[in-house]
C-alpha cells in the first residue's frame, strides 16, 4: 500500500536546478501511489511546465505535494504558488499558443490536458496558485476535498 | 525508470563524431542550461566539422516538456541553416502520447525509432519530414 512518507514534500522552486529536484520527487511520489508508465509521464510533465511557469513567470516560489484520497481512489495533487506578478487574463493564459515568456505558449493550458483536476488562482499583484490533482487509473466520482 | 536514468545531469551532453554524422546522446534529467549549452556547442560543431547529420538520442528521457522540446526543435532548425539534418530517435511511447496531449508534436522534425534507423536515415537522399522510423519499409 502507498504510504504518504515519500510522497508529502514541499520543495522550493528557485533555479533550474530546483525543477530538476521537483521532477525527481514527483517521479518517485508517482510510481510509489502506483501510476502506471504513461500517466506518470503525464504528471510528471505537468509538474516540469508548472514548476517552470512558478520559476519564470512568478519569480520562483514552491510546490506542495500531497496524497489525496477520494472513494478509495489515491491521487497526487501538487499545488505550485508564487507571489510574483500574479495573471492579469486567466482565460488568455490557458489558451494555446498565449506567451510572454519564451516558451512556446503551451505551459498552463498544456499542462491542463495533461491532468484530471486543474485550478488557477490569481490576480495581478497577488501571485499565482495553480493546483493540479492526478488520480490513478480513474478520476473518482465525487472530486477529493482535501 | 531506472536510478541510472533518473540522475540529474549538469554541465555538457558528450557530442560523439560518426563519419559525417554527430550522435548526441541525452540521457536522464537535464537541466534547463545543459539544453541550452547543448544547443550553442552543437550549432558550433556542425559548422567546424562540417557534418551533413545529426542524431539525438532521447531514448533515455523521461519527460520531454515544452522548454526541452523547443530547444530540440530549435536544435533541427538551426542545423538545416547549417546544411546538415536531424532525425531524433528512440522516443519512448510514453512520451509520445504525453506530447500530443500537451500539443507539442514538434511539426518538420524527422524521428526514427532507434538510433540504427535514425543513421540509414541520414545515409539516404533527402526526403521530406517524417519518413516515418523507417517501419513502413521493411521487406
Amino acid at each position: 500500500m502507498p504510504t504518504a512518507a515519500g510522497v508529502e514534500a514541499r520543495l522550493p522552486i528557485r533555479s533550474d536546478m530546483d525543477l530538476v529536484w521537483v521532477r525527481q520527487h514527483v517521479r518517485q511520489a508517482a510510481a510509489q501511489l502506483g501510476f502506471g508508465l504513461v500517466d506518470q509521464t503525464k504528471v510528471l510533465t505537468a509538474a516540469s511546465e508548472l514548476a517552470r511557469n512558478t520559476l519564470v513567470h512568478g519569480g520562483g516560489g514552491e510546490v506542495e505535494v500531497s496524497h489525496v484520497t477520494a472513494d478509495g481512489v489515491s491521487g497526487l495533487r501538487l499545488t505550485f504558488s508564487d507571489s510574483g506578478p500574479g495573471i492579469p487574463d486567466l482565460d488568455r493564459a490557458l489558451s494555446d499558443g498565449y506567451t510572454t515568456g519564451d516558451g512556446l505558449g503551451m505551459g498552463l493550458g498544456g499542462a491542463r490536458r495533461l491532468v484530471h483536476d486543474f485550478e488557477v488562482e490569481s490576480a495581478p499583484g497577488s501571485g499565482t496558485t495553480v493546483r493540479v490533482t492526478s488520480w490513478v487509473g480513474r478520476r473518482p466520482g465525487r472530486p477529493g476535498e482535501a | 525508470m531506472s536510478e541510472q536514468s533518473s540522475r540529474p545531469v549538469a554541465g555538457h551532453v558528450p557530442v560523439l563524431r560518426l563519419g559525417e554524422v554527430l550522435l548526441v546522446t541525452l540521457q536522464g534529467d537535464l537541466y534547463d542550461t545543459t539544453a541550452q549549452q547543448l544547443q550553442q556547442d552543437l550549432s558550433e560543431t556542425i559548422a567546424t566539422s562540417r557534418v551533413t547529420g545529426v542524431v539525438i538520442d532521447i531514448s533515455g528521457v523521461e519527460v520531454v516538456d515544452s522548454f526541452l522540446g523547443r530547444v530540440l526543435a530549435e536544435i533541427a532548425a538551426q542545423s538545416e541553416l547549417l546544411a546538415a539534418r536531424t532525425v531524433l530517435a528512440g522516443m519512448r511511447p510514453a512520451v509520445a502520447i504525453t506530447l500530443v496531449e500537451l500539443g507539442l508534436t514538434l511539426p518538420g522534425m524527422r524521428t526514427a525509432l532507434n538510433t540504427e534507423a535514425a543513421l540509414e536515415l541520414l545515409t539516404r537522399p533527402a526526403v521530406p519530414s517524417r519518413s516515418g522510423g523507417l517501419r513502413q519499409e521493411s521487406p
